[in-house]
This record gives C-alpha cells, structure tokens and sequence, in this order.
C-alpha cells in the first residue's frame, strides 16, 4: 500500500470497497511515518494508541454497515499548538515539554467524530510565532521538497507532513500567513477560513483577534473536506459565528466562467521575478478558464506589517502570560524568590522570537503608548479591512501571491528577524481583515521550488474560493 | 509624629471614595460551567477555563450580567446598551490567565448615586460606574509545614463573578463612608444580587483617601487603602488614615500617591512596598469575547423582575402603616425582614404590635440563637396570629410572651401551644369569682390593711389571684372583681 500519493477520496474509496481496514491503513500510515520522519523532522511525536483506537472505531462501524463520517479512517497530521487530550502538546516551547491537555480542541472533536485518525502532533515555531519553523524549541523542519531549505512557518510541519505523504491531510493554524506560506513553500493547498468559522476552542492562543484553524492537503478538494467537517459554531468559542457551514465539495464543479477577479498592484511590486512570473502565468490560466481579471487597488497594504506586528505582538504578551511556572508549565529550579521564578522560568523557557515579540508588545500597550501604537493599529485593520469590502464590491474574488519568494535556505534569514516580518506582507492582511484566503500550487521555480497563488474571498464565502482554486488545480500549471 | 489636635483637625476635611466589589449570587461562574460555592475541597471546582489552561476560552455567563443589571439599576445607574470586556495583566500565582478579565473604558453601569443618611444628616453619593469581572483564586501562605519555603493556591475562587462599585469622592468621613458601605450592602441584598457575606468574602472594600484644608479647591493627593473587610476596619483605617495624612502634612511632610495596606491588628495603615504596586495594568479589549449588548427589551424584563427597594419600602411603612421612623429603618435593614414584618403585620391586623414584636422579641430571641430571620422557628403568619390573639384579648401580655417562647423552642403556631397548656386568657366573671372569694378568704391581714385605707394593697391581691390561675386571668376584670367585693 503506498500511503504517500492517498486523498481522502481514495481512502474512502479503498475503505469501502474493502481494499484494506482502516486499522491496516493506520498502521502503515504510522510506519511510513516513522520510517520517513528523520528526514524532515516534522512531527514532533506520534500518536499510535490514539490514531489504532480511532481506526478500531471506524472498521466497527463500516461491520456494523454504518457511515463512518466523511474522515473515516483518513491519516490526519495536527499541529502541535492544537490540543489533544492525553497526547503531549508542546506549542513547540520548551515551557510545555511535558504538558499533557485534560481535553481536546473542539476542531479535534469534531475531527474524530468524522472518522479522522490522528497519526500524531507537527513540529512548529514555538506558539507558533515565526515565517521559518526554525523558532521551534525541537529543532527545526526540513522541507521534503528541498532538504536544505525552510518548510515555512508557522505551520511547517503541517505543511511538510502532506507534502512527505505521511499524513493525507493536516491542521495547521494561521496568525499572519501561517498556513498559506508553509503550503505555498512546500507545494500544497493550505486554506485560512473567515475568522470564526472554525471554534479556537483549544487553540493555543497566540493573538486572539487572528488566530484561526485550517485544513492543509494535498488537493483543493481534500482542504474543502475537511473544512467541511470541523467548521461551525461552537457554544465554547464566544467568536465562533453562527452562519451556516455549505457542502463546500459540492461547489467544486469547475463554473468560474465570468467570475471578476482583482489583481492588487500594491502586491506585485516586490516580487521575486521567478514567483512574479509564475503567478502572471498563473494568471493567465485563470483567464483562459474564463475569469475577468483586473487590476485593484489595496492602499492601506503598506501598513500591513506595522500594523499586524503591534496588534499580534500586543495580544501574544498577554496570551502568554499564563506559562509562568506556577501550574503546568516548566518550571526554572533556579530562583529564590517569585519574582525571579517568575523571570528565570520565562527566560529560560522562551526562545528569542517570543521574547521579542513578548516586549514589542508589552511596550504597545504599556501607559503612554496605547494610543500612539495599539489604537492607531486598530484604525490601520479597520482601513485594511475596509479596502477589501471596496474591492469586493467590484470582484468576486482576489488574487495574489503568497510570498515575495520562495522557500529559502535554513539559516538564511534568522538574523534578521525584520526581513522575516517583513516576508509576511502578502498573508497578514487576510488575517487583519478576517477574510478567508487560501493558498494553491501554482508551479515551481527552475530550482524545482513550489509557488503558492493566494485566492482571498468575502467573509465566509469559501465556497467561491474553492471553486476557483479547484478549477485552477485541475487546469493544470506549467 | 504627635497626633493633631482638635482644633487642626477642624481645619481639615476629608474627601473619601470607596471601590466595593460584591459577588454575584450566581449558581456558576462567570466565564465557564463550574460552581461557585463556598467550602469545597481545593481546586476541585476548576475547568480549564477557570485554570487558565492553553486554548481554553471565555463564555459570558448571562445570569451574570442579569444580576451586575439589576446592581446597576438598584444604584440608579444608567445601564450601557453596549459594554466591552478588556483584559488588565498583572502577574500573581493566584491569576492562571495572567490577566483579569475586568470592564475598562465601557463599563456595563455607570451615573448612579445612593442616598445616605450620617450623623443625621440626609445625602447623596455619587456612583461613577458599577462593571463586571472575574475574581483570581486564593494564595494561602501559612498554615502548611513547608508554609517557611511554599505558598499554596487554591483556584475555586478563580473566575467567581463579581462587581466593582466605584464611588464619586463623595464622602468626608469615616462615618458617611459607613453609611454608604452599610447602603449599597443593604441595596444588593435586597435585590439578591449578592449575599455579602463578609466573612466570606462577598463583599469587599478598598477606599481612596485623601485631605485637604476645608474650602480648599484642589483635591490633596491621595492613598488607597486596602483589606478593609468589614465594617469596623473601615472605620478604623479611615480614622487613621486621615490622622495620618493631616499630620504628615501639619508637620510639613507631603502625602503620597500609594497604596497602603489596613493591618486589623494594629489598626495602622502601612505603605506597601513600591515594586509591589507599581502596576502598568496595560488594559486592552478582551478579543476572546464579543461587545457586550444589552437590548431594549432584555433590559425591560430585567427592570420588571425588581423588588421594591429599601428607601421606597421605608417611605411606605411609615405612611401605610404609622411606623415610626426609627421603627421603618429597622425593619428595612434586610429584604428578610421587610417581608417578615409585611406579612406578620397583615395576618395580625395590628402593624404597629406587629412590628414592635418583630423587633422586640423575634429578633432579641433570634439573636441569642445566632439564627438569622430567615431561619426563624416562628413563621410571620405565626407571629402575626399571636398578635392578632392579643388584639382581640384572647392572650394577655404576659402570656403571649409566654407562648411565644414556646412557639420558638418548638417551631409551633400559637394555637398548639394554647391547646396544649391550656393557656387561655379567663375573663368570664363566673369563673373568677371561686377565685376571688378563695383569695380573700386567704389574705384576711391585706383585706383588713385594704379597707382600713391603704389601697395599693389591691396590687397585692391581684397578684395571688394571677397566681392561683397561673396568669390566665384577665387583669382587669380580675382588678374590678376585687374592687366590687371589698367595696
């Protein structure tokens, strides 16, 4: 059985058809996992007794003549800043090395009630901060395409995983691009839902007002599956919207003749001229599928980074403020008193990225600063949010890339963490305005790098999102 | 430093504003399912919301926010249609979060006021704003044998909901803030927003104080005291406090901007180290809850569930029933004994008996019990049969007293107890005279000094013939037989 080209199509297809159990299926899956994972270093650990009882579950309910959900028996990879109970959760942070959740993630519940199997936990930046997955306190994460380059961050290992073939699909989570950029870098479809759609219930926190969960996978219409299945409201998320999740599948029918499509020219000034091209072709099928494209205009754009660096970094100094060595944390066994328990437990724990951020947003939101950097950013989102309604008025959809360029080198960029923000500019602002956008495999560099096109839709209106990006995937690039 | 003199101290006013935070009597907690109770096992009413957990969220509790409405309307505040939670962070081992989730600048109530009277004077204080947040759970520093090396934290408490009641600096002494204290305490009892149980923490207080020359424009700068936990220690501290800073300033020193910490032990106030306060709280939205929305119609029901409240109530006794001031000021103290004394004063038919009862030997006997009235073995109706039985002379005086101590130790109506001892008053002259004739008969020596002149004897007699009827009998007609007989 070779697990490494399946879909979830073809799981559900070999499953009924009694070609194997999901148990066998689980266990190569956990095999081939194992066997492959030194190279990337993607996941941070396995989760066999958990991924067997879930196959177990779901070969009782086909004997019993039963539909074992749209996931069933399907190898799912989950980030490592999602929690599940009883399987470690690290964040990627030495500070939660051996924290173990009392519970799971509502998007982990509702996974498994689906039928999903969960091999194991992804390898990521720690709390997910950072555009590389070299921020994680495990070391960092190869990318299976290009040994030597980044997977992206922060949901490499996610990314990494699907493209390996040790997972079918994957979760991820995304802050500022998170899912997007990982999946642009390792040549797979990453999807940002509207902001809501999916529960943040047991998603480490990282900024609250942007965190979202998403589906990674190695086809468009895999990402809208397992959309499908763990978007919705949720009562234990106070922001989880209560608008009604559409079989997202059932619009992946290839009717995206005169469809409008906006070009942002605020997004293509700085591309690297091989991405540039890529997307232009890129482009240009989408026009032969018979989309109107024209140029946008997103003015705000430029204060993206600014912008998205204060609000995240503002929230993050507090979310993070829980691991603090009191409870179920590490603990520094160096100080004396509670202030420096507090101090050496957190300086010890973090890495550079967190602490950085940590500070940057501790000083936005300390007296006498509020107004000049938290409030104006505040102002700033609302502007970046009010270009995209005007744009939408216009077109159905958005096009763009994902990054200024490709997956680099490990160790290229970490001593400038300013040019690794500066990487994000093309995914924050999807993140700012709570829209959805995806990315999607739009060919690759003369080096053999993937390049991802970004597709960004109105709030909750995935459904044209997929259709567009699902016709781009079957059309074919160059 | 020599405490000012008397003649100093009229010089100086004082400008006092009180912080009060109240528990809401909720069945669980404000942002996940737990319960609230008192008394449990240590952190065993926690969830991982409420342990701050990664990934755990925040859901509003709606009977929450109903009770923070009905305290914002009981205060006569204006109720905000939109209010907004913010995080304020500060780093403690009893905060899970690492911050509390409190109201900032759109608090759910605020422009109210309460009225107080203070060494009889009638005023009113200003309340700026009443806003809902999250209690912290509970550090435990002694009491353990490692308590030398270890602190202990108990998280029951954590994310209990509660009101903060901030006052305007309406208040120029200790006493008017008892007054206000001892008001918004009695206001929220009577709208069951909160026990404020003390003892338990219900109800706490912090005050900010400060001092200035009397006609003086500018505010002095102020000290904010803490743990001022109960009635007493407010008095205390504030005394203090303000002794304290007119002093200081007297013998040319300047008062400064800190928080001090009330020790009941000494009844002193003392700085708290500088690194302890100096708390930049960094207050922002709380993005994991939305804006708090408060309809027209949401707002109208709540409004319609209000009990009267205590000055209403008070106006009413008096005019409706002829209490006196004093009398209708005690009797609304607390909702319990408002509807007590209704109901008893209803079923009696005689309010004015009723409500010196009530006041008299219900809450005397109630008190050497240590129950409260609402666990009173009397029922009001009870009561109110008892007075009634009076009014209408079944029962004298003396011998209601008697049943009533019976109907106490027994939880009994007064007609059981009637009954059984045979209790009733005897008027019917009948019956009387064998008595008095055997009285007589009994007292030549009284008889003889009674006709001979000294009529107070009769006292005398009357006294032998309650006696010998074990105070059944009617007083007066016993006093008149006596009269008739002698002539």
């Amino acid at each position: 059985m070779d697990v490494s080209s399946l879909t979830i199509e073809r799981v559900r297809k070999g499953l009924l058809g009694r070609e194997f159990s999901a148990c066998e299926l689980a266990a190569e899956a956990l095999r081939f996992a194992e066997a492959e994972n030194p190279k990337t270093n993607a996941y941070l650990r396995l989760a066999p007794e958990r991924a067997m009882a879930a196959a177990r579950r779901v070969d009782e309910q086909l004997a019993r003549g039963e539909d074992p959900g749209p996931l069933a028996g399907v190898p799912v990879a989950v980030k490592d800043v999602i929690l599940t109970k009883g399987v470690t959760t690290t964040c990627g942070s030495r500070l939660l090395e051996h924290y173990v959740p009392p519970y799971d993630a509502t998007a982990i519940a509702r996974l498994e009630q689906a039928g999903g199997v969960i091999l194991g936990k992804t390898n990521c930046d720690e709390f997910a901060m950072g555009s590389s997955n070299e921020n994680s306190a495990y070391g960092p994460v190869r990318n299976p395409v290009a040994l030597d380059r980044v997977p992206g961050g922060s949901s490499g290992g996610s990314a990494a995983v699907v493209a390996q073939g040790t997972a079918v699909v994957a979760l991820g989570s995304d802050t500022g691009g998170s899912i997007r950029q990982p999946a642009s870098f390792c040549g797979v479809v990453g999807v940002t839902p509207t902001y809501g759609r999916v529960s943040r219930y047991g998603l480490t926190a990282f900024a609250s007002s942007l965190d979202h969960i998403g589906p990674l996978g190695k086809t468009v219409r895999d990402t809208a599956t397992l959309l499908g299945v763990i978007a919705g409201r949720d009562p234990s998320d106070a922001t989880s919207a209560d608008a009604p999740v559409p079989d997202y599948t059932a619009a992946l029918d290839g009717q995206v003749k005169g469809l409008k499509l906006g070009l942002p020219r605020e997004y293509l000034k700085d591309v690297a001229s091989e991405s540039g091209d890529l997307m232009a072709r890129g482009v240009d099928v989408l026009k032969k599928l018979g989309c109107d494209v024209r140029e946008i205009s997103l003015p705000a754009t430029d204060s993206a980074v600014a912008c998205y660096y204060i609000i995240a970094t503002a929230e993050a100094s507090s979310n993070l403020a829980r691991y603090d060595g009191v409870r179920y944390t590490f603990r520094s066994g160096s100080a004396e008193t509670l202030s420096d328990m507090y101090r050496n437990t957190r300086g010890e724990g973090f890495g550079a990225e967190c602490k950085r951020r940590i500070m940057l947003g501790t000083y936005v939101l300390s007296a006498g600063y509020y107004d000049a950097y938290y409030l104006k950013a505040q102002k700033v989102r609302a502007l970046i949010a009010r270009d995209f309604a005007n744009a939408f008025q216009e077109v159905d959809a958005i096009v763009a890339p994902v990054s200024p360029f490709p997956a680099f080198k490990l160790g290229e960029k970490v001593d400038d963490p300013l040019a690794m923000y500066l990487s994000d500019i093309y995914t924050i602002t999807g993140d700012l305005a709570g829209i959805p956008c995806m990315s999607v495999p739009c060919g690759k560099t003369a080096e053999g790098l993937p390049v991802g096109m970004q597709i960004l839709t109105r709030h909750f209106d995935e459904t044209t999102m997929f259709r567009l990006a699902d016709a781009f995937e079957k059309a074919g690039t160059a | 430093m020599a405490a000012p003199s008397p003649e100093v101290m009229a010089r100086y006013e004082a400008v006092i504003g009180l912080e009060i935070h109240a528990q809401l009597a909720t069945a669980t907690k404000i942002f996940c399912g737990c319960p609230t109770g008192f008394g449990a096992p240590p952190n065993t009413n926690v969830c991982p919301v409420c342990l701050g957990m990664p990934g755990a969220l925040p859901v509003l509790n709606r009977e929450a926010v109903e009770l923070a409405i009905k305290a914002g309307l009981a205060l006569n505040c204006a109720i905000r249609p939109r209010s907004r939670f913010a995080r304020k962070n500060y780093f403690y081992p009893d905060l899970p979060k690492g911050y509390q989730i409190s109201q900032y600048d759109e608090p759910l109530a605020e422009h109210g006021y309460v009225d107080i009277t203070a060494d009889g004077h009638a005023m009113r204080i200003g309340i700026t704003r009443v806003h809902m947040e999250d209690d912290a759970g509970k550090s435990i520093h002694d009491g353990f044998k490692d308590s030398d090396r270890y602190s202990y934290v108990d998280l029951n408490r954590s994310g209990t909901p509660l009101i903060e009641i901030v006052s305007e600096p309406d208040m120029r002494s200790s006493s008017e803030a008892y007054a206000y204290l001892a008001a918004v305490k009695q206001v929220l009892e009577f709208v069951e927003v909160s026990t404020c149980d003390m003892e338990k923490g219900h109800l706490r207080c912090d005050a900010n104080v400060s001092v200035r020359v009397k006609g003086a424009d500018k505010l002095g700068t102020k000290a904010e005291v803490k743990n001022l936990n109960s009635f007493r220690f407010l008095k205390e501290a504030l005394d203090y406090e303000i002794v304290r800073q007119i002093a200081l300033i007297e013998n040319g020193g300047r008062v400064v901007q800190e928080t001090r910490l009330y020790n009941p032990d000494t009844g002193e106030t003392a700085g708290m180290r500088s690194k302890e306060e100096a708390h930049d709280y960094r207050y922002f939205p709380e993005p994991d809850l939305v804006p708090l929305r408060v309809s027209e119609s949401w707002l109208a029901r709540v409004r319609s569930g209000m009990p009267e409240l205590p000055a209403r109530k008070r106006a009413r006794f008096i005019s409706d029933y002829g209490l006196r001031e004093y009398d209708a000021d005690v009797l609304t103290q607390t909702r319990a004994a408002s509807e007590y004394f209704e109901t008893a004063a209803r079923v009696s038919g005689d309010p004015k008996t009723a409500a010196n009862w009530v006041m008299g030997d219900l809450m005397g006997m109630l008190k050497a019990a240590g129950k409260e009235i609402s666990e009173s073995p009397v029922s009001a109706a009870n009561l109110g049969d008892l007075v009634k039985r009076m009014a209408t002379g079944e029962l004298s005086g003396k011998l209601a007293k008697d049943v009533f101590a019976k109907m106490f130790a027994k939880g009994e109506p007064a007609s059981a107890v009637i009954e059984r001892e045979g209790l009733k008053q005897i008027s019917d002259t009948g019956a009387l005279e064998k008595i008095i004739a055997e009285v007589i008969a009994g007292n030549p020596k009284q008889v003889e000094q009674y006709q001979g002149g000294k009529t107070t004897v009769i006292n005398f007699l009357v006294g032998q013939a309650m006696k010998a009827t074990r105070g059944q009998a009617n007083v007066a007609v016993v006093t008149d037989l006596l009269k008739q007989k002698l002539g």
